[in-house]
C-alpha cells in the first residue's frame, strides 16, 4: 500500500503541471482570460513569462511574497488601489527563493509591470543593464514621505529614482529578556563585553551564540556587521563594490576578531538553518541571535514574542562606535518592459503612500515602515526599538548579498564564509583566494 | 536487452545488403520523416545546446543581452576553474567518490540483495517492497526524509547516539567531512533498489537448469554465482553499468535540496547551476564547468559504445 502512495503523488503533481502549462499557453491564445488565469496557477508561476498580457486599466504585479501573511497582505493592499483609482490589479506569485533566483530571465522575458525586488547592488545592477524604468516622476509626489535615507537608497547608481520602498528589518543580536534577568546579564556595549558576556553563558551551561550557516547566507550578517565595527561603514561599502582589496590587513582583522567568537556558536552550525537557531535561542538554550528581526516569526506564541529583546551589534572600534547596521529594504520597481506604464506609475504613487503602507504593516509585527508618514500606533515593542535602532543610526548597509554583485555573493562568499568556519585558521590562504575570484569577477 | 538491440540491428543490417531496394515515394517520405524527425530532435535538443555550451564557455556572456554583448576569452574561465575557483576540485572528487560509492558498494549490494530474495524465502515479497520503496520516491522527497533523520540538533542520529539538548551533536549535515558520506548512504539506499530490481529481472530469467547443473558438479554456492550465473547475467550487467554511471553523474537533487551543493557537498552539476542558473548568472564560466562535465560523461560512452560493437563483431 505504502508503495503505491507515492507515485500517485508524483503523478498527480505531473499531472498538475501539464494542466496548468497547457492552460496557461490557452491562456496566453485566449488573451483577456489570463489575467483570471494568472491568479488561480500561482503554482506555475516558476514560468511567470507565460503569463499573457493583461486587459486595460489593469496593472500586472509580480509578487514574491509567497508566505500567507504577506500575500494577504497585499491582497488588501490592492483591493484599497483598485477601490480608490478603479484599476485592477493582476497578481502573479512566485515562491519566494524561485522568484529571485529566476530574476534575470524573467525581467527579459516577459515581466509584470511592477514586481517585489530590493534596494541597493541588486537593484541597481538591473538598473544599469537597462531593465528597469525609471520613476522620477512617481518621485515627484513621493519625496515628502521618506526620509533621506530612504530616498538616497531608492536611486539607481545614475542618480534616477527606481525604487519604492514599502519596509525593512534591522539586523541585530536578539535575546530573551526573562533569561538575561534570570541569570543577571546585561546587555554588552563593547567588544570585550560581548566576550565576557558569551563566556558566562558558557559557563552556566548555555549556548551562548546560536549561529547557523546550511544555507549559507546567515554568515554574511555576521561579516557585515563586524567590518563595519571595525573599519567603518565606507571602507564596506568599497569593500562590497570591489573597489578594496580582500586581500589587506583590514579583511584580516575582520576574520580574526570572528574566530573568537567560535567558540562560543551552536554545535554543528553549518548543518543548522536559520529557524532552528531562533528555536535555540526561543527556548533558552542558546543566549543571543544575530538575525534579521525576521526572526521574530519564530516565536509562535504571543508570550515568547513579547519577551524577544535585541542589542545593536557591540562596538569593536571606538572610532566608528555603533554608527551602522544593516537594515535591508524591500519594495517595488517597474520592469523596463512594463505594459502598462501609466497603471504602473499610478500603483507605484499608491504603493509609496502612507495609506498603503497602513494597510501592509497591519498584518506584519516584526518590519518597521518605510515611509515616515505611517502610523505607527499598532507597533509592538519589538517594531518601536528597530524604528528608533534604524532613525539613530548614521549608515544603513544592505546586507551583503543586496550590496555587492549577486555572482560573487553566491559562487564566492558564501563557500569561502563555509571554508572559514570550517578551517578558520588559514586566513591569509583564504583572504588571497576570494581576492583571486574577487578580481576575475569584478575585472579590476 | 543490449544484446537483443544489437542483433536486432545486425539483422536489419544483413537485410539490406542483401538486396537492392527500390522505395517507393511513400517509402522515401516515411524514411525521411522516421530519420528526420527524429535528427531533428536530438540535434535541437542535445547537440545544439552542447555545442552552444562549448562555445560560450569561451566567452564572458552574463546572460544579459544578446550573446554578441559578449567577448572572446580564449581559455580565461578553463584556467580560473582549474587555478582560483576553490569548490572546483572538491567536486571533481565527490563526483569520482559518487561513482566509486555506487559501483563498489551500493551496486554490489543491490546485487546481493536480488540474489537472495530470488531464493523462495518466506516474505520475499514483503522485503521486495520494502527495499523498492525508496526507488518510487524522487532524490527531492529523499533529501527531505533524511534531513530528518541527520539535522544536529532534532534529528534520529544525533538524539540516539548524542545528546544535543546539552551541546553535544553529530553534525552529519553540516561536517564537511562527514556529509558527503551521509548523503551516499541516502543515495545507496535508492540505488540498492533499483539495482535489485533489474537484477530480479534477470534472475527470474535465468535458466534454472545452468544453477542445477553447477550445484551437480559439485560447485558451491559462491563459486556457482561467481562462474556460471554472473556471467549469464552479462547483459543486465551492462545495462547496471550503464545506470549507475549516469546516477553518478547526474546526481544533484540530493545536494541541491541540503545545502545548494556547498560546505562538503559539492558537484559538478551543482556549480553549473549555481553560476549559470541562480542569480550569478556567470553563463560563460558556467558553461565551462558543464563542459568539464561532457567531457568526463563522453568516457564511459566511449567505452559502452567500443564494448557494444566489440559484442556485434564476435
Amino acid at each position: 500500500m505504502s508503495d503505491e502512495s507515492p507515485p500517485t503523488f508524483e503523478l498527480e503533481q505531473l499531472a498538475s503541471r501539464q494542466l496548468t502549462r497547457r492552460s496557461l499557453f490557452a491562456a496566453a491564445g485566449a488573451g483577456g482570460l489570463a489575467a483570471a488565469l494568472g491568479t488561480t496557477t500561482a503554482r506555475a508561476a516558476a514560468r511567470p513569462a507565460r503569463l499573457a498580457r493583461v486587459a486595460a486599466g489593469t496593472v500586472s504585479f509580480g509578487s514574491n511574497a509567497s508566505d500567507p501573511v504577506p500575500k494577504k497582505a497585499f491582497q488588501q493592499v490592492f483591493a484599497a488601489f483598485t477601490k480608490k483609482t478603479g484599476t485592477k490589479v493582476s497578481v502573479n506569485t512566485v515562491d519566494h527563493n524561485t522568484f529571485q533566483e529566476q530574476i534575470n530571465t524573467y525581467l527579459q522575458g516577459r515581466p509584470q509591470d511592477v514586481f517585489t525586488w530590493f534596494a541597493g547592488y541588486r537593484m541597481q545592477f538591473f538598473a544599469q543593464k537597462g531593465l528597469l524604468s525609471p520613476i522620477d516622476d512617481v518621485w515627484a509626489t513621493l519625496k515628502p514621505n521618506f526620509s533621506p535615507a530612504m530616498q538616497a537608497a531608492s536611486k539607481g547608481l545614475d542618480g534616477h529614482f527606481y525604487f519604492v520602498p514599502i519596509y525593512n528589518y534591522p539586523w541585530a543580536v536578539f535575546y530573551r529578556k526573562s533569561l538575561f534577568k534570570a541569570n543577571g546579564y546585561t546587555v554588552p556595549k563593547t567588544w570585550d563585553q560581548f566576550l565576557a558576556l558569551a563566556k558566562q553563558m558558557q559557563a552556566d551551561g548555555l549556548t551562548p551564540i546560536a549561529f547557523t550557516d546550511k544555507d549559507g547566507w546567515p554568515a554574511m550578517g555576521t561579516f557585515d556587521i563586524l567590518n563595519m565595527r571595525i573599519n567603518g561603514y565606507q571602507f564596506h561599502v568599497r569593500l562590497m563594490a570591489g573597489k578594496e582589496s580582500w586581500n589587506s590587513p583590514q579583511v584580516k582583522s575582520v576574520f580574526n576578531h570572528w574566530r573568537q567568537l567560535l567558540p562560543y556558536y551552536s554545535q554543528g552550525a553549518l548543518g543548522l538553518t536559520w529557524e532552528e537557531g531562533a528555536q535555540q535561542m526561543i527556548t533558552k538554550k542558546a543566549g543571543m541571535f544575530l538575525l534579521g528581526s525576521f526572526v521574530g516569526q519564530q516565536a509562535t506564541n504571543p508570550a515568547d514574542h513579547a519577551d524577544l529583546d535585541f542589542f545593536p551589534y557591540p562596538e569593536i572600534n571606538p572610532k566608528w562606535g555603533q554608527d551602522s547596521i544593516d537594515a535591508p529594504i524591500d519594495g517595488f520597481l517597474m520592469a523596463r518592459k512594463a505594459k502598462n506604464t501609466a497603471g504602473a506609475k499610478q500603483l507605484l504613487t499608491f504603493l509609496g503612500s502612507a495609506t498603503a503602507e497602513n494597510i501592509y504593516l497591519k498584518s506584519d509585527s516584526n518590519d518597521v515602515a518605510a515611509n515616515k508618514l505611517a502610523s505607527t500606533a499598532h507597533y509592538n515593542a519589538l517594531q518601536k526599538k528597530s524604528a528608533q535602532l534604524i532613525a539613530s543610526v548614521k549608515h544603513i548597509a544592505q546586507y551583503m548579498d543586496r550590496d555587492t554583485r549577486p555572482d560573487f555573493a553566491s559562487t564566492v562568499m558564501i563557500p569561502a564564509l563555509q571554508q572559514f568556519l570550517n578551517t578558520p585558521t588559514d586566513v591569509n590562504g583564504l583572504v588571497s583566494s576570494i581576492q583571486k575570484q574577487k578580481k576575475s569577477i569584478f575585472g579590476f | 536487452m543490449a544484446i537483443d538491440l544489437a542483433t536486432g540491428v545486425r539483422k536489419g543490417g544483413a537485410r539490406r545488403g542483401a538486396r537492392a531496394v527500390r522505395l517507393s515515394t511513400r517509402d522515401k517520405l516515411a524514411i525521411t520523416l522516421m530519420a528526420g524527425i527524429p535528427t531533428l530532435v536530438v540535434g535541437g535538443f542535445i547537440w545544439f545546446p552542447t555545442i552552444a555550451s562549448v562555445l560560450l564557455s569561451f566567452t564572458n556572456w552574463d546572460g544579459i543581452g544578446s550573446v554578441t554583448s559578449s567577448h572572446w576569452i580564449g581559455t580565461t574561465n578553463y584556467r580560473q576553474i582549474a587555478t582560483i575557483y576553490p569548490p572546483f576540485w572538491p567536486a571533481v572528487e565527490h563526483n569520482a567518490i559518487w561513482l566509486g560509492f555506487l559501483t563498489f558498494v551500493a551496486t554490489p549490494f543491490g546485487l546481493f540483495l536480488a540474489y537472495q530474495l530470488d531464493k523462495d524465502i518466506r516474505g520475499t515479497r514483503v522485503y521486495q517492497s520494502v527495499f523498492f520503496l525508496p526507488v518510487v520516491l524522487s532524490f527531492a522527497l529523499i533529501a527531505f526524509i533524511w534531513q530528518l533523520i541527520y539535522s544536529p540538533t532534532e534529528g534520529l542520529v544525533s538524539n540516539v547516539f548524542a545528546d544535543p539538548a546539552h551541546g553535544h551533536v553529530i553534525d552529519l549535515l553540516g561536517n564537511p567531512h562527514q556529509n558527503l558520506w551521509a548523503v551516499l548512504v541516502a543515495v545507496g539506499w535508492r540505488h540498492a533498489g533499483y539495482i535489485m530490481v533489474l537484477y530480479l529481472a534477470g534472475l527470474k530469467a535465468l535458466d534454472p537448469s545452468l544453477r542445477e547443473a553447477a550445484a551437480i558438479d559439485g560447485a558451491g554456492e559462491w563459486h556457482a554465482f561467481r562462474t556460471v550465473v554472473f556471467p549469464a547475467l552479462r547483459p543486465i550487467n551492462i545495462v547496471i553499468v550503464v545506470v549507475t554511471v549516469i546516477e553518478a553523474l547526474r546526481a544533484f537533487d540530493i545536494v541541491y535540496i541540503i545545502n545548494h551543493g556547498t560546505n562538503g557537498l559539492e558537484l559538478l552539476s551543482v556549480l553549473v547551476t549555481a553560476n549559470i542558473i541562480g542569480e550569478a548568472s556567470r553563463v560563460g564560466y558556467g558553461s565551462s564547468i558543464a563542459v568539464v562535465l561532457i567531457v568526463i560523461s563522453i568516457i564511459p560512452i566511449v567505452v559502452f559504445v567500443v564494448n557494444s560493437f566489440k559484442e556485434r563483431e564476435s
